[in-house]
């Protein structure tokens, strides 16, 4: 219940100020010229495939979800330390924080409502896009389950990097700080794979396997892989964690 | 309702509050007074559970900050310095927030809205956004909101700060207004304020608590001791400092007579008593007797204003320790050694 009622609030705040619509703007807009760009070069490649008599038959998930999705991933991975860097940078600094824990309400709640809000805006974003799909199923015939897979990915992914990001904001009372560290770390947190191409002893293999972006690989590809879902929910339970630790020696400083 | 016992709160490099001590009844409203940076925040920080103490316990209607804060925070009103104001939600929709995170039915929350607003007179400023409200009423709202879910403690740090002097009268009002209903702790560093709407005050200075009592028994007791100023005309030598300061000194009662000046011919002695003598009447007398000119005789009274910066400006802790226990004996010498001036 007060969960919800944070939540709200924090909804309401997102939607009040111009960061919701700069963020869904920014999303639709670099997402739209990724999607544009996409679909150009599959309707090219037919044309010719059809010209030269050779009928290739050109799957559109294959073509243009799979890339898309790709794409996508790291316009989220700029956007989000920008949906969470404020989450409690402002409230520290403006001392409204006080007011939240002063109240008979638990820590968790605060960090839950918090991060709930920020997954909510987080999801309008991913609905957005999700208009570009509806052109696709106006004109094609691709397959829904891959794709909605893939946004499935996406979520979590992008939930595990709001929690991060809500963790990092706690840290600091500065916002363009909680921002820029928040961003590091979901980058690095990102191409950590990178590490394990080179390689493969087990260090780099274990480095490789907390890279988010590995793990959405497959949900690309459409395939629901359980030890990918634990991985995602395990990083949101570590930084929803260390969030509400990290609020607890908000209290001990203060 | 509220009872602090040896609390201690620790900074990495300094000590914000050392060691205090102090009881607040049901219904009281208890004026916290010190200079900035005296522990004033810190205290009230602990008892509305929003740090924990490094030692020491403190309890608000028998439930200990650290063992069962859900439960103080219930009991409790907190109005920090800076109200705790979203800029981006109108005052109904803010009011609303709060009133659900205090735990208020939701069907009753309408209802404590309109209450409250009425009470802090913001009514008609409900649907305005409040980043685009006055500093009053933007403490009106900070209030408003502290009294919400009808806490039984108040507790307000600096509810005037900050406020013209239309507004300051308005808060006090207010806050005298709430005084019946609430147990209110507020703390100030301006002196009126707390002897206008205070029962008890609390004096805190460098992290200790200087001296406790109502306001009347503090003023009363620091004048236990009389304090008289004396002017004497000198008559072109007829009156020597030094054989009327002699004389002063004869006078049964007196404790200490100090020589401060003399200007155009006029001398002046401060005179002290001891403890619950009336001097007055003897001192005219040796002065008339002698053959002097008296000018000038008044009792001079410590305002809270000079107690206050007697027991709060001297700079080592040792002297303040003094003082202490000076004031706690009701001791006959109040005077520290003058070392603030």
């Amino acid at each position: 219940m007060n969960t919800f009622t944070i939540c709200r609030k924090e909804l309401q705040s997102y939607f009040r100020s111009p960061i919701a619509y700069t963020v869904i703007a920014l999303w639709a807009l670099i997402g739209g010229f990724f999607f544009y760009f996409g679909l150009s070069f599959f309707v090219q490649r037919s044309m010719e495939s059809a010209m030269t008599g050779q009928s290739m038959p050109m799957n559109i998930n294959e073509w243009i979800v799979r890339p898309l999705l790709s794409n996508v991933n790291v316009v989220a991975l700029f956007l989000i330390p920008m949906i969470t860097m404020r989450l409690f940078a402002e409230e520290k600094r403006s001392g409204t924080i006080e007011l939240l824990m002063t109240s008979p309400i638990n820590d968790l709640e605060i960090v839950l409502g918090k991060w709930l809000a920020a997954v909510g805006l987080y999801s309008v974003m991913l609905f957005v896009s999700l208009l570009h799909m509806a052109i696709l199923f106006r004109y094609g015939q691709p397959d829904w389950k891959p794709l909605a897979i893939g946004y499935l990915g996406l979520l979590l992914q992008g939930a595990c990097l709001l929690a991060i990001g809500t963790f990092v904001s706690t840290c600091t009372s500065n916002q363009i700080v909680a921002g820029a560290i928040g961003f590091a770390i979901s980058l690095l947190l990102f191409v950590l794979n990178w590490v394990s191409e080179f390689g493969s002893s087990v260090t780099e293999r274990v480095i490789g396997y907390l890279s988010v972006q590995a793990h959405f690989e497959s949900f690309s590809k459409g395939v629901i892989d359980s030890k990918d879902i634990v991985f995602y929910a395990t990083m949101i339970v570590l930084g929803l964690f260390l969030t509400s630790r990290s609020l607890e020696s908000v209290r001990w400083r203060a | 309702m509220i009872k602090v016992e040896g609390l201690t709160k620790r900074y990495a490099r300094n000590i914000a509050v050392d060691n205090i001590s102090f009881e607040v009844e049901k219904g009281q409203v208890v004026g916290f007074l010190g200079p900035n940076g005296a522990g004033k925040t810190t205290t009230m920080r602990v008892l509305t559970c929003f740090m924990p103490p490094t030692s020491g316990s403190a309890s608000v209607a028998g439930f200990d900050v650290q063992q069962s804060p859900m439960e103080v925070k219930r009991r409790i009103g907190y109005l920090p310095e800076t109200p705790p104001l979203y800029p981006d939600m109108e005052v109904g929709e803010y009011l609303d927030f709060v009133g659900r995170i205090k735990g208020i039915p939701v069907a009753d929350i309408p209802k404590r809205i309109n209450e409250v607003a009425e009470k802090c007179a913001i009514g008609d400023v409900q649907k305005k956004l409040i980043g685009k409200l006055s500093k009053g009423y933007r403490q009106r709202v900070g209030l408003a909101q502290a009294i919400l879910h009808n806490p039984d403690v108040l507790i307000l740090d600096e509810p005037t700060s900050g406020l013209d002097p239309q507004q300051i009268i308005e808060t006090r009002d207010l806050i005298k207004g709430l005084a019946g209903d609430h147990t209110i702790i507020l703390s100030t560093h301006i002196l009126p304020e707390v002897e206008q709407i205070c029962e008890k005050v609390i004096i805190i200075a460098r992290g200790k608590v200087v001296a406790t009592d109502s306001v009347e028994n503090l003023t009363s007791r620091l004048r236990g001791s009389e304090t008289v100023a004396i002017e004497v005309i000198s008559d072109d030598g007829h009156a020597l400092p030094a054989s009327v300061q002699l004389r002063l000194e004869q006078v049964a009662g007196v404790s200490r007579v100090l020589y401060k000046d003399s200007k155009d011919g006029r001398l002046h002695f401060t005179v002290e008593s001891l403890e619950g003598r009336h001097i007055r009447p003897a001192l005219a007398r040796a002065v008339i007797e002698s053959g002097w000119n008296l000018n000038e005789l008044h009792g001079m009274a410590l305002s809270l204003e000079e107690i206050f910066l007697e027991l709060t400006s001297s700079h080592k802790p040792e002297a303040a320790e003094a003082i202490k226990e000076v004031a706690a004996e009701h001791a006959t010498e109040v005077q520290p050694e003058d070392e603030s001036k």
